[in-house]
């Protein structure tokens, strides 16, 4: 890193400086300073409280909200219902319905583009001229805003004149409807969120192969192990934590869909792309049941943290080995 | 090494060589479509034609007004308001953000770990959660469709991230450099001032640019938060999505427009992308 690399700079030049370019410290004022416990409260509070203030607040709010029958826009006299709302999400069909589908885009996308993204990974760690600047040329989805990236490939996908159906005419094929046919619209979702994200998955992946100790290898080859052999014990081991935390990312931006869903199918074909984040959306700004999305959305910080806390265990037993 | 495992391995090579070739062009196909069709007009867009006469006419559509008095375009008041907001919520982000990461890495607070764990907690909420209370909120307090709103929700959007990312940082230098500094008489302020921050003022950058970069594309909390009058680009495009027929050469001279600017930020911060996107919780 670089600063650790330039850190020792200030001490040698503050001794052996010349003279002139030497300011005398204010060795006279130590009396009236502001106590550290102060400096240090004082620095974190602002963070804390803007934190506190936009996402511990409005969650506490919902909280409330979901007891309640209140609606953003309809004009009804407030009740309290309790647990009610969170009765009627659990035992909604519409809900488990979005959860499988929510529960296939995430393993399907993140499974794909762990896949995909280690695989390039590994063909790059493979190569030593030219790796960094096709590992940066690879990175470009990356960065793009995800309304951007809806806008692309629902113009490539088009069933008309999208440039992918074009491709499949030109070999024979009959037009595929992406977008409109419901499994192939979830299909569609997983295939441009892969595109999006494999270069994460392999950026990570990329850091782990490129770390592994050539001497390792060397040591392998000498006692004549197979490749398969030098993979599975050699490399993989020393992958496989980054690797889960890089899928950590992954799976919890994938439980939140949203941006991509509303760009690309807008939920459709009926709700075969409805991911639960937006049918969490039509519920709350098309049916105006606020309360009942307050416990809806509550439910689902719930499942999150609870998954990642059981993840997090595995991920710090596999870091201990 | 005998002759026959030279070839075999010369084979491997060359179809590593392909692999990685088909990699990156169906990662850039993408991109470089709609970099084509930023340059054709409607009729050659519904052809699907590689070979066309190129026109700028889209990308004059997208600052000039179509209407026959001229004038801005309404994405100019987008990208106005984009600017605006992603400048402002970058910059508190930063300053509030690095003393409050400065002192978690510096001092024993109290709950500190527990605040940490808060911090990044937020990382993890699906935005159409907060999302809903937030609206109720801003409605309340006259905040929904204004820009100060959009930039005090992108400040507390980027916190954790600049708050995890500069300890980070900041763990990497040794307290001790500013302690030789107090033993000189500097205060603890002046300390940080004078010998950490310059040391630090590259991982600041990045952590900087990173914020610009998720403030920029940020789309959800754009949508629901913002009206006609402060709504960024991200809503702006997907709502010319919507529609009935989508000006697909405006669409796209839009998206490269709105992209450039990442790209360029994102090739400056390329060597700590790793660091960037998992909160520092994976280094080089």
């Amino acid at each position: 890193m670089s600063a650790a690399e330039g850190a020792p700079a200030p001490v040698r030049s503050a001794a052996s400086a010349p003279p002139q370019a030497f300011t005398l410290p204010p060795a006279a004022r130590r009396w009236g300073r502001v106590p550290d416990r102060w400096i240090a409260r004082l620095s974190a509070a602002p963070a804390v409280l803007f934190l506190l203030a936009l996402f511990l607040f409005p969650l506490l709010w919902a909280v409330v909200l979901s007891f309640s029958t209140y609606s953003a826009t309809r004009n009804q006299p407030l009740e309290w219902v309790w647990f009610a709302n969170y009765v009627d999400v659990l035992t909604s069909p519409q809900v488990w319905e979005r959860a499988v589908i929510t529960l296939v885009f995430v393993v399907g996308a993140v499974g794909l583009q762990t896949v995909v993204g280690f695989s390039i990974a590994f063909l790059l760690a493979r190569r030593r001229r030219g790796r960094g600047a096709l590992t940066i040329l690879l990175l470009l989805p990356m960065m793009l805003s995800p309304v951007v990236i809806g806008a692309f490939w629902k113009l490539m996908l088009d069933a008309q004149f999208g440039v992918v159906n074009q491709i499949v005419r030109a070999f024979g094929g009959e037009s595929i409807l992406w977008l409109t046919q419901p499994r192939l619209a979830l299909l569609s979702l997983i295939v441009v969120d892969s595109w999006q994200w494999t270069p994460f998955i392999m950026v990570i992946a990329l850091a782990g192969l490129t770390a592994v100790p050539r001497y390792l290898f060397e040591a392998a080859e000498i006692d004549r192990a197979s490749e398969w052999f030098k993979f599975r014990h050699i490399t993989l081991p020393l992958v496989w934590p980054l690797l889960l935390i890089a899928v950590l990312f992954r799976a919890i931006d994938a439980f939140r869909l949203f941006d991509l869903v509303y760009v690309l199918t807008g939920g459709g074909p009926g709700s075969s792309t409805e991911t639960l984040s937006y049918h969490l959306y039509k519920v709350a700004f098309q049916n105006s049941d606020t309360a009942v999305a307050s416990a809806y959305g509550i439910l689902m910080v719930i499942v999150v943290t609870l998954a990642t806390q059981v993840y997090v265990r595995y991920l710090t037993k596999v870091q201990a080995r | 090494m005998s002759a026959q495992t030279r070839e075999s391995s010369r084979v491997r090579t060359t179809i590593e060589v392909v692999l990685l070739a088909i990699a990156v062009a169906v990662m850039l196909f993408p991109a470089a479509w709609m970099l084509l069709t930023s340059l054709k007009d409607l009729q050659d867009v519904y052809a699907g034609s590689v070979v066309f006469s190129p026109t700028l006419e889209n990308y004059r559509d997208v600052f000039v007004s179509r209407s026959a008095a001229g004038g801005a375009s309404d994405l100019v008041r987008n990208f106005a308001n984009s600017v605006i907001v992603t400048a402002s919520a970058t910059v508190l982000a930063t300053v509030i953000g690095v003393p409050a990461a400065w002192a978690f890495s510096r001092f024993p607070l109290k709950g500190k770990k527990d605040q940490l764990f808060f911090i990044l907690s937020t990382r993890f909420m699906p935005p159409v959660v907060v999302v809903i209370p937030l609206f109720v909120m801003y409605r309340t307090l006259h905040l929904y469709d204004t820009r100060i709103g959009l930039v005090l929700l992108y400040t507390a959007f980027n916190l954790p991230f600049t708050i995890w990312m500069m300890k980070g940082f900041i763990d990497e230098v040794p307290a001790e450099y500013e302690d030789a500094a107090m033993v000189d008489g500097y205060s603890r302020l002046q300390a940080f001032h004078k010998v950490a921050l310059p040391l630090l003022l590259p991982g600041i950058l990045a952590t900087a640019v990173f914020s610009l970069i998720f403030t920029w594309n940020e789309f959800t909390f754009a949508v629901f938060l913002t009206g006609a009058t402060s709504r960024t680009v991200p809503p702006a495009i997907a709502g010319l999505l919507g529609g009935q027929s989508t000006p697909w050469g405006l669409v796209a001279a839009a998206a490269m427009v709105f992209a450039v600017p990442v790209l360029a930020f994102g090739w400056f911060v390329r060597t700590h992308l790793v660091a960037g996107m998992t909160f520092g919780a994976v280094r080089r």
